[in-house]
């Protein structure tokens, strides 16, 4: 732990070394493999800050969401919120922990208790953790207006709402016992384009509102360009390229984040697209994991595992580091400038229909 | 934020079990069930008022008379009137019935949420334990159970309540591992709920649907099993009425007075099919994925 540090800079979340292996038996029980999701991932968060965690699916990224709030015990590494080891706390210290830390689901259809009603999903955290104490209900009514909901719908159950009216809900949950850091796992992607385009923005008021620290994991590269402050990249359970978001998306220095903003639709990939699957978790390949889809790939790259670093001018400058897991970081051709985003513009007129001609809610 | 709940008008919306209620109502065959299964109730709790006879009170001059307009369902061979013993024994069929699965379920729940959510060990443990009553058939433990415990209703109910609970137990673990991996059960944990309240809370209420199902079904073959165990003599004993025990000293004269056996058998029937009926009613009703509205 870093006592020399002062308070305010000790980064809210600091992932160091995290490994989380699935281990499958065979039918006597025989361990047979394991499936690298999470292999070797450092990470920090600093306060007030958002950090989106973005990749393939399969490539590790919810399991990592949820080993850095040990709802999934990590099997190797060091876990610290605001400067205390998680990984140290008895069950019921973790419990009370929870009240500063929490996730939002992909899915708003499974992530609600069906036999509960709104009023009783949002005061749960509040029961939990003896907050708001007599006054619950003023608190859940706060909430539901505060994410664009009627509190008139308290009483009602999760089943008489749309996809994108139970997000809000879940999204109110999650934030009823005053977090300090939100996670939240592809949290519109299972929503309609519409009605992602609201919830994006309401989470982005949010942040900025509530003073937020907010980890956003996500495929969608549209989303995290409009909220995130720092990009980290996946691939097979490792971070290839971390970066502050405007430098990430100007000049990606890693081949796979090149490969995935090309793939993005509209931007009218000049790069060849990628081929092929994602190797199998379960025996990743040696040295570089990209190397089998990567069109610079070189001997060495069978070898030796590359280290995320960054060019040692900037390293020094802490939180605009831009760190990149490539032997050629340095060597390869310019990255192809993306096309000032046609999908953006896109997804910038939805939203502005959708915002100015609807009520947000129901 | 100046609004309280006091002042806005709160929706109420329709709850799970209430939805599942009106669709039970809808249910034609679930409400004949019901109605059956009411109407024996009320029999069993009304018998002393009801009963044109005493069950047990014996005359030499009303042997095995068929059924007339003084004893609708005729006398038996000690000159009771069975249809008095009839209605006094749907007391100990029901009783039976009801209790017994209450025991299994009191059992057999708490049992398998602890297996289904608790450690893999306990798991282990647990399931195996259930799997080994489970693999000898549900009357043959019971009888030998009941032969164990020494012939008496209560005794047949307790050996009723353990035959049957392994197949709570089963259902319960089963259920729980499966809410276990569902999100909601992870959004629960990730605000910080202990296990208890995991189960308790979340887990509990969303398998009793399933439970109250198997429950009803339950309660039909505790009936046949409480007949069967009195036809053999552990369960009622004699000379209070129970219908298992009424069909075993019919079946002397099931040439001669049909009657004795007829209608001991066809309460039998009537009330197991009726809880059939209510459970597959409630099955439909409460199934999430059945489209009748």
């Amino acid at each position: 732990m870093s006592l020399d540090r002062p308070a305010g800079k000790v980064p809210l979340l600091e992932l160091e070394g995290l490994v989380k292996h699935f281990p499958f038996r065979d039918s006597l029980g025989r361990r047979r493999g394991a499936v690298h999701a999470v292999d070797g991932v450092t990470l920090a968060v600093p306060r007030g800050s958002v950090l989106a965690i973005v990749g393939e699916s399969g490539c590790g990224k919810s399991t990592l969401g949820r080993v850095a709030l040990r709802l999934v015990e990590p099997d190797a590494g060091s876990l610290r919120f605001d400067g205390e080891d998680l990984l140290a706390l008895r069950p019921a210290a973790l419990r009370a922990k929870r009240r500063e830390m929490q996730l939002i689901f992909q899915d708003p259809f499974a992530s609600l208790d069906p036999r509960m009603t709104v009023e009783a999903a949002i005061t749960e955290p509040l029961i939990l953790h003896r907050l708001h104490r007599g006054r619950e209900r003023a608190r859940v009514a706060e909430l539901l207006e505060r994410v664009g909901l009627r509190p008139e719908l308290a009483r009602r159950w999760p089943h008489e709402f749309s996809g994108g009216q139970r997000q809000r809900i879940a999204i109110a949950r999650a934030l009823a016992s005053e977090p300090r850091l939100v996670i939240g796992d592809e949290p519109v992607s299972a929503l309609d384009v519409s009605v992602q385009a609201q919830v994006v923005n309401l989470l982005g008021d949010l942040i900025r509102d509530l003073g937020l620290t907010f980890v956003l994991i996500s495929h969608d590269l549209g989303v995290v360009r409009q909220v995130a402050d720092r990009v980290a990249v996946m691939y097979l359970g490792r971070i290839v390229e971390e970066a502050p978001a405007e430098q990430l998306f100007l000049t990606p220095r890693h081949p796979y984040t090149r490969a995935l903003l090309a793939a993005v639709p509209g931007q009218g990939g000049a790069l060849k697209l990628l081929e092929g699957d994602i190797p199998s978790p379960v025996s990743p390949p040696s040295g570089c994991r990209f190397r089998t889809r990567c069109p610079h790939a070189q001997a060495l790259c069978a070898e030796v595992v590359p280290e995320l670093m960054g060019d040692a001018g900037r390293e020094s400058a802490g939180q605009a580091a831009h760190l990149t897991a490539c032997h050629f970081q340095d060597s390869l051709p310019p990255a192809t400038p993306i096309r000032e985003a046609a999908a953006d513009a896109r997804l910038a007129r939805l939203q502005s229909f959708f915002s100015t001609n609807r009520e947000p809610t129901a | 934020m100046s609004t309280t709940a006091g002042a806005i008008a709160i929706e109420t919306g329709e709850s799970p079990a209430r939805r599942a209620m009106r669709r039970f109502v809808q249910h034609k065959l679930a409400m004949f069930g019901l109605v059956v299964v009411v109407i024996f109730v009320a029999a069993a709790l009304l018998a002393p008022w009801i009963a044109p006879f005493d069950p047990l009170e014996t005359s030499w001059s009303r042997i095995r008379k068929a059924p007339s307009t003084t004893h609708l369902f005729g006398t038996d061979e000690n000159g009771r009137d069975v249809l008095s013993r009839v209605l006094f024994g749907a007391r100990a069929s029901l009783m039976a019935g009801v209790i017994a699965v209450g025991g299994a379920v009191l059992i057999g729940v708490p049992v398998g949420l602890v297996a289904g959510l608790g450690g893999k060990w306990l798991d282990i443990l647990i399931s195996r334990i259930a799997d080994a009553m489970l693999s000898i058939p549900f009357l043959i433990l019971a009888i030998a159970l009941a032969a164990f415990l020494g012939p008496a209703l209560e005794n047949a109910m307790i050996a009723i309540a353990v035959s049957a609970s392994p197949i709570f137990v089963r259902l319960a673990r089963g259920m729980a591992l499966e809410a276990r991996s569902t999100d909601w059960v992870e959004a629960a944990r990730a605000l910080g709920n202990p296990p208890w309240r995991i189960g308790l809370v979340h887990v509990l209420p969303n398998i009793v649907p399933p439970l109250l199902v198997q429950a009803t079904l339950a309660i039909a073959e505790a009936i046949i099993a409480e007949a069967s165990l009195s036809f053999l003599g552990l369960g009622q004993q004699p000379p209070q009425p129970s219908w298992g025990s009424m069909l075993n000293s019919a079946q002397r004269f099931i040439e001669g007075a049909p009657w004795l056996a007829i209608f001991p058998g066809l309460a039998i029937f009537l009330v197991v099919l009726a809880f059939n009926l209510v459970g597959d009613g409630l099955r439909d009703a409460l199934d999430p994925r059945s489209q009748r509205r």
